[in-house]
């Protein structure tokens, strides 16, 4: 058996192979940036960096569980009806953190309102379940799983902070422009606080990407 | 010119390949091309022989124009004075008090504009268009005169960075720039961009505000009161609003009150064939077809508003004139632009009669058919194969 055999050969826990996991995601396979996945959320909940910070540990939560569950299964569940037992697994977690989030951070969790049930459609766990967990052993899985959770997390953050920031002249809730700016007449930025201000943030952020990793750029 | 020929022939060196500035080089040669023939001619392929380039076209459009600047910083004047309560004052006190206002907020227009302009040609070292010639015009020409000058210079380089740029410059810009500086001024600041404080200056010569109770709302924003019996709220009466809107003699941006200027600017943009009559005439058509279309039906004010004084009301003149007709962001084909121009008029008058929280309509309107028009394009194009492949198989 050709997996009897892999596993003689013993794998560094770290090997380069595991820490490209951890890393690709953040920078050359970024989920938002390069795959645009997940914009929805992206949109949606990024006028408040915590908001958004609250989002990123929550699909980080259900990204792990769900794949490692999905890694350890991935053996038993029979190719065909694959997808809904993702879902099952997706959504039994998602309704988990929901209810964490609803008994600790009660505040937040009402303005996330329906985008924590949406965490079940995340296009990046679905894509991360069917791509990885699904042919992958757990421990990459996790590696797997964290990369894409954080690099969805780190664009989410950057994009809340310039939301927050020029849009309410706030950061984390704390006003950080101060009173005597908008007495000289400085106004709040209200586009910024628009969805579409959003998209044109991630639109800025890959094209400052995209000039820096000049690998990424499309030859045609 | 020969001083300003012989002061580029004397720094010319430093900018060529090998010289000590080469990176800058874009910079030179706009401004030599700007002051010059270029002195190289194209080398390869069949070209037309014509005086008209892109500077000439830009030129022609800024002179078109002039009418609406003066009129706009003329009636600054008039609007302030009128507020303050003395009327009597002289043109020339009105004209220099809205020279003082007016002009900061263009020379702010265009110094953003061209730096954009110049760091990104540095950068990507391709010459440095006009094609911001006309939108650091019209950007200013479409804003209040309470604008603050930062938000204008915020809302130049966004539009230039985000409308132009990143989608390669001049020529590749698939809306409106000018209009993008517009739109994203009245969603990041509507209170500067909307409502009745905005559109008069009325700081008086201490610095103080006027009392409250002066407000100079737009025609737009009282048509729900009475269309034809407009009443400023200074007591000053238009027994004829349609005649105060066409001169232009009312609260509202700095150059779109006057349809009489800007349809002498109309009338050189047709002359010289620069801008599309028939994009002009068709948007037009839409706001009348449309405007009566509400009338007929009327059922509240805004639907009642004649559709003559639709036309002169607002920014509709200024936007069907000098910005549905931008070249870059029109349909290019002689069908597509009747089409695209009628589709403007339409929405217009929709957008403002349903919503009238966008009393502007005519701006969303351009933006969003500027978007549309490579599809209008493309279907009248697949139309016109379609209809003469059928003449061949019919001859066939």
């Amino acid at each position: 058996m050709s997996e009897t055999a892999e596993v003689k050969v013993k794998e560094p826990l770290f090997s380069k192979k595991n820490k490209k996991l951890l890393t690709d995601p953040l920078n050359d396979d970024n989920p938002i940036t390069i795959q645009v996945l997940g914009i929805c959320s992206a949109l949606a909940i990024t006028v408040q960096v915590k908001q958004a910070f609250v989002m990123s540990v929550s699909v980080l939560a259900v990204m792990i569980f769900s794949n490692l569950i999905v890694s350890l299964m991935r053996n038993l569940i029979p190719s065909r009806v694959r997808i809904i037992v993702q879902l099952v697994i997706v959504a039994a977690l998602v309704i988990l953190v929901d209810q964490v989030l609803k008994a600790f951070v009660y505040d937040v969790s009402k303005q996330l309102s329906v985008f924590v049930g949406l965490i079940i459609t995340n296009c990046i766990i679905m894509g991360r379940l069917e791509a990885f967990a699904l042919a992958n052993k757990p421990f990459p899985s996790i590696l797997d799983a964290i990369g894409n959770a954080a690099g969805y997390g780190w664009i989410l953050i950057v994009v809340a902070v310039f939301r927050e920031f020029f849009g309410s002249g706030k950061l984390w809730g704390i006003q950080l422009i101060p009173q005597s700016f908008y007495e000289f007449g400085y106004f709040n930025n209200g586009l910024m606080i628009l969805p579409p201000m959003a998209l044109i943030t991630v639109g800025i952020i890959i094209w400052v990407q995209r000039s820096r990793n000049t690998k990424l750029i499309e030859s045609n | 010119m020969k001083v300003f020929r012989n002061l580029l022939d004397s720094v010319k060196p430093n900018f060529e390949k090998g010289g000590k500035l080469e990176k800058f080089y874009p910079a030179y040669d706009a401004f030599e091309t700007f002051l010059f023939v270029p002195g190289h001619t194209a080398n390869t392929g069949a070209h037309i022989r014509d005086a008209i380039d892109l500077k000439r076209t830009m030129v022609t459009v800024i002179l078109a124009m002039v009418p609406a600047l003066l009129f706009g910083i003329w009636n600054t004047g008039y609007q302030h004075f009128l507020a303050l309560g003395q009327p009597d004052a002289t043109f020339l006190e009105m004209f220099s008090y809205g020279a003082i206002k007016v002009l900061p907020i263009v020379i702010v227009s265009y110094a953003v504009g061209l730096g954009v302009e110049f760091i990104f040609g540095i950068i990507n070292g391709h010459s440095i268009n006009e094609g911001f010639l006309v939108t650091g015009m019209l950007i200013p020409l479409c804003l209040p005169i309470g604008i603050p000058l930062w938000m204008v210079a915020v809302a130049t380089l966004f539009a230039v960075v985000i409308g132009k740029e990143v989608f390669g410059g001049t020529g590749m810009n698939i809306i409106n720039v000018a209009l993008t500086a517009r739109a994203f001024l009245f969603f990041a600041y509507p209170t500067l961009m909307s409502g009745d404080k905005v559109w008069i200056d009325t700081a008086t010569a201490s610095g103080e505000a006027l009392a409250d109770g002066y407000t100079g709302a737009t025609l737009l924003a009282q048509s729900t009161e009475s269309a034809t019996n407009y009443v400023n709220a200074a007591g000053v009466q238009y027994t004829d609003v349609f005649s105060s809107a066409f001169l232009g003699t009312i609260p509202g941006s700095i150059g779109e009150t006057s349809t009489l200027a800007i349809l002498l600017g109309a009338a050189l943009l047709i002359y010289t064939g620069i801008g599309s009559w028939r994009i002009m005439l068709s948007g037009v058509l839409g706001g009348l077809v449309m405007s009566l279309i509400f009338n007929a039906f009327a059922v509240n004010p805004f639907m009642e508003v004649p559709a003559i004084n639709q036309l002169v009301f607002g920014g509709f003149a200024f936007g069907i004139v000098f910005m549905a007709t931008d070249p870059v962001t029109a349909s290019q084909t002689t069908r597509g632009k009747w089409i695209y121009g009628f589709l403007i008029g339409v929405f217009a008058i929709m957008i403002r009669v349903f919503n009238p929280a966008y009393p502007e309509g005519v701006m969303l309107a351009i933006l969003f058919m500027n978007v549309m028009a490579p599809l209008i394009d493309h279907y009248v194009i697949r139309g016109n194969i379609s209809k003469r492949l059928k003449r061949v198989k019919v001859a066939a």
